[in-house]
């Protein structure tokens, strides 16, 4: 699950490279080829990709934690069954996502050690706090088609192993969206108690959902460069505007109420108008300060340390690590 | 006095765990911690190729094969499964692709490089031609 | 009503086979429940996902448990796993205790396993028809278990100085908690006598012979079966002080509103 806002270094130089290679390199790009771990690339494509995949992977292992505050208590065994695997897939995406990182030459290690001590992000939304069952339903549905929407553009981008790995967790991602969905429908179809529980879960998520995919393109940093070689593949805006025109409609029709009065589309543009998310705090919770941040890093690195000393039974000091090879 | 230094979580797992709330935020994980890596290859039904569908991480060959099995073949179909560690594998790399670009040219290997039928219908109009005069 | 569908049991062999069946998918519930509390938080990312695999399995097996108790008459699998204080509930201690570190999570893992495996496989011989039946088509899944949970132990009974101590600790400690696995019921004989189950006594031998080899292979010391006191009890309804806790965890979002359907 993650949704854009990347956090792509600003300064994206390409000086010290090639420039011959470069043109070709851009030339296969633009033709639709896919790059692939054993090809020149420039320097600042690789470390962009690496911090990407990267941060994808955090969010992924991070995001299992709002959802798993759930798995003891989800009601009968259709939902404890269905949350469950829907966890056990996020767990299984880092898995994947991290071995997509490490082709470009970073090992796990090095990237478990930066999201523990803050280095590296993830997405902002797993700073929040999942408060009841809803919340589950809520994150599963409307988090999981928001990083539908973002994770389908990047799997079209240019790095193959990354565009591998996201057409699997895409169709993973879909069994999740259903699951949401149908968790929501029940909610919000059922007693008045589970109506008001999914109601005051959308109003707490809602802002979250909305910086999902990252600061308004009016104010992030223009990133032509990772536009043209294919890293994003999709403005934070215009992903934004497909999330709402998908799924405003089908909140809506459950008689939901979208905590936002400016909430509107325009039909003569085809465009939502809608409140301004608050950008700062958006800032102030990738930088550490939300609800849960410190929370989710030391359930992190307790379960690290936890299972340290299995790893290390297991582990042969003659053995050489290998970058996993597509 | 523990309820206060440790982490209370809205997830019961969490407050179980007694994580304290003032613990350093920083680990150092070294190298070789997660193992080696193993790359896996699976069989969708018996008579088909076995095919490459991603990696892991795992200590040894048994461990690699209890991994993958849940990791690559929790969903869909899958009769069999390899792991193969990943520095046991030997690759050709992409700036190398130039090896086999000539494999096009080479007709003589192709069954679509052996058209007789132009030749055949040539020899039969002619044989018939022959006949008639005769 | 209950005897809509006996499937040709008498009175006294219906009440035995339901026993049986509410023991067997308790134990089930219980550590399926337990064993989900490591998703997303096992000791690397690989083992995770198999370890969690494993844990939908165990809540799966107990599903289709109460679902043939349903058959019989009784209420849904949801309200029977749902709605029952500990009294009422019939598993064995091994199932309750909470997860601790990994070295008691995956030696209980093996202790069950191993024996849930040949309880299932002296089933597939059943007179009891549903429950031969849930027996064979759970044949695979157990096979991989009781694999993984054989490489587990071997692999860190014989890793560091350090796994081999906490592995061995974790033995002494869950070894007379599983010996309450199999806790003679009330029905041994009924049961026997009918074919539907060759009892626990047999069940227990067969696990020792297994148990004593792996452990033997994995340099860890069983401890002597004359030295320990089975943990008893939990069969008749009496339970250790964790599973309380753990059934008021379980149903909480289900008690909120018991009308609602979730």
């Amino acid at each position: 699950m993650y949704g854009g806002g990347y956090i792509f270094d600003e300064s994206a130089s390409t000086e010290l490279d090639d420039a011959k290679k470069l043109e070709a390199f851009e030339a296969r790009i633009e033709a639709g080829e896919k790059i692939e771990p054993s090809d020149w690339m420039p320097a600042e494509y690789r470390k962009q990709l690496i911090r990407m995949i990267e941060q994808h992977a955090h969010s992924e292992i991070i995001g299992a934690l709002p959802e798993g505050t759930w798995i003891t208590r989800a009601p009968g065994f259709k939902r404890k069954l269905a949350l469950m695997a829907k966890v056990q897939d996020e767990v299984g995406h880092a898995q994947l996502l991290y071995s997509a990182a490490e082709t470009l030459g970073k090992s796990r290690e090095d990237m478990i050690n930066d999201l523990i001590s803050g280095k590296s992000k993830y997405s902002n939304v797993f700073n929040y706090p999942a408060e009841t069952w809803a919340d589950t339903a809520v994150i599963a549905w409307l988090i999981d088609a928001g990083a539908i929407i973002n994770q389908v553009a990047n799997s079209k981008g240019s790095y193959g192993p990354y565009c591998r790995a996201l057409e699997r967790i895409c169709t993973e991602e879909s069994f999740h969206l259903k699951y949401g969905h149908d968790s929501v429908v029940f909610l919000a179809t059922g007693t008045p108690v589970q109506r008001a529980m999914v109601q005051d879960a959308l109003t707490r998520w809602w802002k979250p959902i909305m910086h999902f995919f990252g600061p308004s393109d009016k104010i992030s940093v223009h990133n032509t460069i990772m536009m043209k070689w294919k890293l994003k593949m999709a403005s934070n805006d215009d992903m934004r505007q497909k999330f709402l025109d998908m799924y405003v409609p089908k909140i809506w029709d459950l008689g939901l109420n979208i905590p936002d009065p400016e909430l509107r589309k325009d039909e003569a543009t085809g465009k939502w108008h809608y409140t301004e998310p608050d950008w700062e705090e958006f800032k102030r919770v990738i930088n550490g300060d939300g609800p849960c941040n410190r929370e989710r890093l030391a359930v992190r690195k307790m379960a690290e340390e936890k299972g340290e000393w299995v790893r290390r039974a297991l582990m042969k000091q003659d053995e050489r690590y290998i970058t996993p090879l597509a | 006095m523990k309820e206060n230094s440790t982490i209370k979580s809205l997830d019961p797992r969490i407050t179980r765990a007694d994580i304290p709330k003032d613990g350093q935020l920083s680990i150092d994980i070294k190298p070789l911690d997660q193992w080696q890596t193993y790359e896996v290859f699976h069989q969708e039904k018996k008579g088909d190729h076995h095919s490459h569908v991603g990696s892991l991480h795992a200590p040894n060959p048994e461990m690699a094969f209890l991994m993958a099995k849940e990791q690559y073949a929790r969903r869909g179909r899958c009769v069999n499964i390899w792991v193969v560690k990943t520095s046991d594998i030997f690759t050709t790399n992409f700036e190398d692709e130039d090896m086999y670009t000539t494999n096009d040219d080479k007709m003589y290997r192709e069954a679509g490089g052996y058209k007789v039928m132009d030749r055949i219908n040539k020899y039969k109009k002619e044989h018939k031609k022959k006949e008639a005069v005769k | 009503m209950s005897s809509e569908k006996n499937f040709g049991l008498s009175e006294e062999q219906t009440k035995a086979v339901k026993n049986l069946i509410l023991r067997m998918a308790d134990d089930e519930l219980i550590i399926g429940h337990r064993n989900s509390e490591w998703t997303g938080l096992g000791p690397i990312l690989e083992e995770d996902i198999a370890f969690s695999s494993m844990a939908q399995d165990k809540l799966g097996h107990a599903q289709a448990l109460y679902n043939i108790l349903h058959t019989m008459g009784e209420p849904d699998a949801d309200t029977i796993a749902f709605t029952r204080n500990e009294k009422n509930f019939y598993c064995c201690h091994l199932v309750e205790y909470p997860i601790g570190d990994y070295d008691f999570s995956i030696m209980r893992h093996f202790l069950f396993d191993t024996a849930e495996a040949v309880r299932f496989d002296m089933l597939t011989r059943s007179s009891f028809q549903p429950l031969a039946n849930l027996a064979k088509k759970m044949r695979g899944e157990l096979k991989y278990h009781t694999m993984h949970a054989n490489i587990w132990i071997n692999q860190l009974g014989k890793g560091t100085d350090e796994s081999h101590i906490r592995m061995q600790k974790a033995l002494d400690e869950c070894f007379p908690l599983a010996l309450g696995i199999f806790e003679p019921s009330d029905y041994e004989n009924v049961l026997s006598e009918s074919g539907i189950f060759d009892g626990e006594k047999l069940l227990q031998s067969v696990w020792m012979d297994i148990t004593a080899e792996v452990m033997e292979k994995s340099n860890l010391k069983l401890p002597d079966l004359d030295s320990v006191t089975p943990s008893y009890g939990g069969r008749k309804g009496f339970h250790t002080e964790h599973l309380q806790p753990l059934l008021d965890e379980m149903t909480e979002v289900y008690a909120t509103d018991p009308t609602a359907e979730w």
